[in-house]
């Protein structure tokens, strides 16, 4: 072979081997895109017709009627929703503030740690745990205890993205407030906290539509119901509660109406996502 | 640090500054003193960054801390008003004492020590979610002033002082952010004084500057120091000559010499000072 036939040939290779490789990324990028595609085509396809007025205006029919809604539902996560959020942002954001601003680097190493594996346990186990602790020692399920579930799954989720943005706020302003002779707990209030409430917001939408979504945690702990929930040491109804029950039953009805809900539940997660967006999209030019 | 107007090593510069006709032929600051520093010795953990440093600070004077980086002036300027402790582990031996009052006195409240001796950074930095206005009497809010009327006056008694009002006084609702880099410092130097402190301290107040923003904050705190002590750390030599009335050399956390700007800068008695005024190091 001559030098110059071996330089030809090793230029064709390398050519062959860039295409393969962008080849082979790009089929992998429309990999990660293609699950999100098919999710919104099959609920659009199964889900589009039943989701009218009266699928958010009314309770579940009794088996064999057709028609009713999800309303008890969709109220019933939302409430469930607000109960965690009760739980879940003040000792998440607090503890973020701790772990950024006042914590020992012992005591952070270890906070963060624990944060950490608390996000990587199944949501099924803070169920499971909630039904011990709560659920057995006032013997019924109840909105109660999902909500603790819920917000429990939202602890370290917000105490981690709240630690992360309070560390980007430049130490620049803490000093200037600080110079003021404002005093410590007000700079971190009204100066540090204030610079960061775009990303302190952010994390907290992300961890509602992260719980906004479980059902595993609410299967023993708000159980579900079938009506109207007017006291919220009963069980409670909740939109991934009554997917589940409605898609492992033997009624067509009932499936369509589960469609119907996956794709109400799928909607306002997206709308959540789309919010962060647009509170998020300033995050280069502004300072956090 | 970034330094955008270096020192130059340019002697004959010095020796032209104009000097204000009233400035005393002493050397050392006369009464009335704002700070006395007594053997002052500040450590980072088992880091020594000042070391021993005892010097007066006149009242109503400018006093410029000059040296090469790293050789504590920040350090210094920010023991005044105990800003330094805001970095872990350190420690002060020594005495320093604001109007006769021991700042490091256990019944001493820093917050209340800061609230009297203010400090404008050498970065500005306004905060970026509050509006002009809002950027200059955050201090009194945040100490507890609800007056509005009140507010309002000191807003623009403070951009006034600051030689900003006439610039801003149709924005203050802007962002603080959306001002030039030298409208930013002098906001800062407003939102110090909306405070009325005693003492304005100023760590490199005007090294992100270009020269003509820097002639303005020059201008105004030779201003100021009617009313207010100043002390201000600078690498700029040619600064250190035209604003101020003392000067300070440091070097490696000791005070080298201190002194009237003049004597400093036209007949130092140490050779360190000459060499590095000159510009043989540093």
């Amino acid at each position: 072979m001559t030098m110059h036939s071996s330089r030809a040939d090793n230029h064709t290779w390398r050519k062959i081997m860039n295409a393969l490789a962008s080849a082979t990324t790009f089929v992998s990028a429309l990999l990660v895109i293609a699950p999100l595609g098919l999710i919104f085509f099959h609920l659009l396809a199964n889900g589009a017709s039943s989701v009218n007025w009266a699928f958010f205006t009314h309770l579940p029919k009794p088996v064999g009627e057709a028609g009713g809604g999800m309303v008890n539902a969709i109220v019933g996560s939302l409430e469930l929703l607000a109960f965690a959020s009760a739980i879940g942002i003040p000792i998440g954001v607090l503890g973020g503030v701790y772990l950024a601003e006042y914590g020992t680097a012992r005591a952070n190493a270890l906070l963060r740690f624990v944060a950490d594996v608390l996000n990587g346990v199944p949501s099924i186990t803070f169920g499971v745990v909630v039904y011990g602790l709560v659920v057995l020692r006032f013997k019924g399920f109840s909105a109660y205890a999902g909500g603790l579930a819920l917000g429990l799954i939202m602890v370290p989720l917000i105490l981690r993205t709240t630690e992360e943005v309070i560390l980007l706020v430049p130490n620049g302003y803490r000093e200037a407030a600080l110079a003021l002779g404002v005093a410590r707990w007000k700079t971190i209030v009204y100066i540090v906290m204030k610079t960061a409430s775009k990303g302190i917001i952010t994390g907290i939408l992300l961890a509602l539509a992260r719980v906004g979504g479980e059902t595993a945690p609410l299967l023993f702990t708000a159980f579900g119901n079938r009506f109207w929930n007017h006291n919220l040491s009963e069980p409670i109804a909740a939109l991934p509660l009554q997917i589940f029950t409605y898609a492992i039953s033997p009624y067509d009805d009932w499936h369509r109406q589960a469609w119907a809900g996956a794709l109400v539940l799928v909607t306002g997660i997206f709308c959540v996502n789309v919010l962060v967006r647009i509170l998020t999209r300033g995050r280069t030019t502004s300072a956090v | 640090m970034v330094n955008l107007i270096m020192a130059s090593p340019d002697p004959a510069v010095v020796e032209h500054v104009e000097r204000p006709a009233e400035l005393s032929p002493t050397t050392e600051p006369a009464p009335p003193l704002t700070f006395q520093v007594k053997n002052v010795s500040i450590w980072y953990g088992e880091k020594r960054a000042i070391d021993d440093v005892t010097l007066d600070i006149a009242s109503n004077a400018v006093t410029a801390i000059i040296g090469p980086s790293g050789c504590g002036k920040s350090t210094f300027l920010r023991c005044l008003n105990r800003m330094h402790e805001l970095v872990p582990k350190t420690r002060v031996e020594g005495r320093v004492l604001l109007q006769g009052e021991d700042l490091y006195s256990s019944t001493v409240d820093p917050a209340i020590v800061r609230r009297r001796v203010g400090m404008v950074f050498q970065k500005s930095n306004p905060f970026p979610t509050m509006s002009i206005g809002e950027n200059v009497i955050i201090g009194l809010r945040l100490n507890g002033v609800r007056n509005q009327k009140f507010l309002n006056e000191r807003l623009e008694k403070s951009l006034r002082m600051a030689a900003l009002w006439d610039e801003v006084k149709d924005d203050l609702h802007k962002s603080g952010t959306s001002l030039s880099g030298g409208q930013q410092q002098r906001l800062c130097i407003a939102r110090a004084l909306a405070v009325e402190p005693e003492v304005l301290l100023m760590d490199e107040p005007c090294s992100a500057l270009d020269p003509i923003a820097t002639a303005k904050i020059e201008e105004l705190i030779y201003e100021l120091k009617a009313q207010y002590t100043i002390v201000t750390v600078t690498h700029n030599m040619q600064q250190a000559g035209r604003i101020s009335d003392f000067t300070a050399f440091l070097y490696m956390g000791r005070l080298i010499e201190f002194g009237s700007t003049t004597k400093i800068f036209t007949n130092p008695s140490q050779k360190q000072t000459e060499d590095y005024i000159t510009g043989r190091f540093g």
